[in-house]
């Protein structure tokens, strides 16, 4: 290692690099082994008693009632994940194509498919909680208005329309988002490929699957990614429309919820437990890390460098 | 020179650390910002009659407070004062130690309190009380005055008045009950506001022994019941219907009750102040059972059992303790204050405290928020799956029983 001598430029260099570098490490690196530490420990409220080794995980893992939240909040997290690949991802990639197509009215619609995205999820999440009010909602109001009224719903209150109706308000307010990289990666395709594709054929499917896909390969190694650790993350828009119970009865359970409420309490039901919501963050930390670890080695295999 | 520096260090070092001793700062936690202006003026009171000691009043956002207040404890920066939670909420706090012990001899006004009161704040395990307490909240059905008196309408009496006053209510175009049932916790009020004098005393008393439990048919009948008023005589689609939309709907006056706690009737004032209210405990099956209605404690004042100013910290809340301060806050923040002896100027706050002498406790706050999954968890889904038609009352009285079994002693067995 080159030795750097502490004149100039290397005092220079030190001091960009020591301010951020600390802050990542005093609120970023620090509260992520304090937890993995915070999860080895039993905890009465908030004090620390002794250490009980791999209980907590066991017990999240394999203890009823926790076995039963844990499967349950783990396997919305894995519905929402696939939906959204299909609604936010699939959609996002026709849309971008579309828009890549420049058919007319292309600069509106590139802005008002990307408008949404730049909202606060607070805002998305009480706009839809009202589209679906059941009583004055727009959906049910015009339901009722075109003579379709038996299709009016309580929509956040049934078990299988709740989780639905928050992954349709997260892919609404989303899409914009792999479109807009969908489509960067397309308009880097060059112009030759383009013009020997259309002396082979005027299919617009070949053209997709043989040529547009994978050209955007790279395009999709960062939104299948972002969307697998955005999915299992997923918090703010559930607690907002659906709350920290997952409501109706754990229908829109996720693992963010569930978490927030083993670690903090829930003013209204529960006890709060520093241990076993430990023991929940890390075991979600490592199954995100480990797994978008491997998402993104397997789709970087496939991209095609031009 | 150096001697002169020296002693200007001395008596700097002597004015630091006596300062604390003299100037006697307490700091005063609370979740209720919208009591602030109350609150200021308590404290004023309080310094004006113990000079030498002053207390500031900081809020912090109620849902996260008890997780604030642990932290800054456990991490020695605490406030000297505290309003703190009651039953497994006060537990999480005060099980870790950080709150000094109360007894009737550093507060002599707690000998006086009502004993619910009293146990509300202390640790189940020993007995111990650690916070005075200071409001008690009520589940009872709200309602509309000129709705009722438009539609001929009396406090009904029995289950079957009930159900008559709300069809009334439905034929004539208004919806009979406000409530929604997708904030989950709107569906235990729902349950013990509504179904607590079906339940009756008898259960709730061998409920407490041990001899029966939630596969009971007085409780399991009392759900089936709340349940068919729900479906029939709740708002269309209200199992989809949230808290603050239920609220509006009741304010607005398009529906003619409400059932919820006494805490509501100064919302529904704020936001509609021409609005007329009346209360009722919902009634038992018959005109001749007991009315019943859910009673709980809110919270309680606590001291720092590390604070630097103990001594003044015991001496305001004894202040907190007294009936002075009691009429006070009933006055000021239209709520039922635990201290006895308080009277109510507000007629309806009187009427509250009237129906309080016929009560059970509110069932899961004040007995199964222990442990994991409490009470609360347990009846809040298991009651929205029987809104959505998806199980029995006897398949909840079985989940109850055998999910608190996890925890609950005389369930195991």
């Amino acid at each position: 290692m080159p030795h750097l001598r502490m004149t100039g430029r290397g005092l220079w260099i030190t001091a960009l690099i020591v301010p951020p570098l600390a802050f990542v490490a005093v609120f970023i690196v620090y509260p992520i082994f304090s937890a993995f530490a915070y999860a080895f420990f039993d905890w009465q409220g908030l004090r620390r008693g002794e250490f009980v080794g791999f209980d907590n995980f066991f017990t999240v893992l394999f203890v009823e009632p926790y076995r039963s939240w844990t499967i349950n909040a783990f396997s919305h997290n894995i519905v929402v994940f696939f939906a959204l690949m299909v609604l936010q991802n699939g959609l996002g990639f026709i849309l971008a194509y579309a828009l890549w197509r420049e058919l007319p009215g292309a600069r509106f619609h590139r802005i008002a498919v990307f408008l949404p995205v730049v909202l606060s999820t607070i805002i998305v999440a009480y706009l839809f909680k009202l589209f679906l009010h059941p009583l004055f909602g727009v959906v049910n109001v015009s339901l009722k208005g075109i003579g379709l009224g038996w299709l009016a719903q309580p929509w956040l209150g049934q078990s299988d329309t709740a989780l639905w109706s928050l992954i349709a308000a997260q892919s609404w307010h989303m899409v914009g988002f792999p479109t807009l990289v969908f489509l960067a990666g397309m308009q880097r395709i060059p112009g030759e490929i383009l013009d020997a594709v259309r002396m082979e054929t005027e299919s617009e499917w070949v053209k997709i699957s043989k040529v547009v896909w994978p050209l955007v390969a790279p395009s999709a190694t960062i939104v299948f990614t972002l969307l697998f650790v955005g999915a299992f993350n997923w918090f703010e828009l559930p607690y907002i429309m659906a709350g920290l119970d997952g409501s109706p009865f754990g229908s829109t359970d996720v693992l963010g919820l569930y978490f927030y409420r083993t670690a903090f309490g829930n003013v209204s039901s529960g006890q709060q437990d520093f241990g076993l919501g430990s023991a929940l963050a890390v075991l979600i930390f490592v199954f995100i890390a480990v797994i978008a670890g491997i998402i993104t080695v397997r789709l970087r295999a496939r991209e095609i460098q031009l | 020179m150096k001697t002169n520096l020296i002693r200007i260090g001395a008596a700097l070092g002597a004015v630091l650390i006596a300062a604390p001793a003299l100037a006697q700062d307490l700091t005063f936690w609370s979740w209720r910002q919208e009591d602030r202006a109350a609150y200021e003026q308590f404290i004023d009171t309080f310094e004006a009659a113990n000079p030498g000691i002053t207390v500031k009043f900081e809020t912090f956002e109620a849902a996260n407070y008890n997780t604030i207040l642990s932290t800054a404890l456990a991490g020695g920066v605490g406030p000297d004062v505290m309003m703190v939670r009651a039953y497994g909420g006060l537990e999480n706090v005060a099980s870790a130690g950080y709150l000094e012990p109360l007894t009737t001899e550093s507060v002599p006004a707690l000998a006086e309190f009502a004993a619910p009161a009293v146990a509300a704040e202390s640790m189940r395990s020993d007995g111990t009380i650690y916070a005075v307490p200071f409001a008690s909240q009520t589940q009872l059905v709200i309602y509309n005055k000129a709705i009722f008196d438009a539609n001929g309408l009396a406090e009904p009496q029995s289950w079957d008045e009930l159900v008559t006053a709300s069809q009334t209510l439905k034929d004539a175009g208004v919806i009979p009950f406000a409530n929604g049932t997708a904030t989950a916790w709107q569906n235990e009020t729902v349950t013990f506001g509504l179904g607590s004098s079906l339940m009756g005393k008898a259960f709730y008393d061998e409920l407490m022994a041990g001899t029966a439990d939630f596969t009971d048919a007085r409780f399991t009948d009392a759900l089936a019941a709340v349940n068919e008023v729900a479906q029939d005589y709740f708002p269309d689609g209200f199992i989809g219907l949230d808290y603050p939309s239920a609220q509006q709907l009741f304010s607005s006056g398009m529906a003619g009750m409400f059932i919820g706690g006494s805490y509501e009737m100064a919302t529904f004032k704020a936001q509609n102040p021409d609005i007329e209210l009346g209360v009722f405990a919902a009634p038992g099956k018959t005109a001749e059972d007991a009315k019943l209605v859910g009673l709980y404690f809110d919270g309680g004042y606590a001291a720092n059992a590390a604070g630097a100013n103990k001594e003044a910290s015991i001496k305001f809340l004894n202040y907190l303790a007294s009936k002075e301060f009691g009429q006070a806050f009933a006055n000021t923040l239209s709520n039922i204050s635990t201290i006895p002896g308080v009277s109510f100027d507000n007629p309806l706050l009187a009427e509250v405290n009237e129906l309080n002498k016929s009560s059970i406790p509110y069932l899961m706050l004040a007995h199964f928020r222990y442990g994991e999954p409490s009470g609360s968890v347990l009846i809040q889904s298991e009651m929205q799956k029987l809104f959505a038609g998806e199980t029995t009352p006897e398949a909840i009285g079985e989940a109850l029983t055998t999910g608190l079994a996890a925890w609950y002693a005389p369930f195991q067995k």
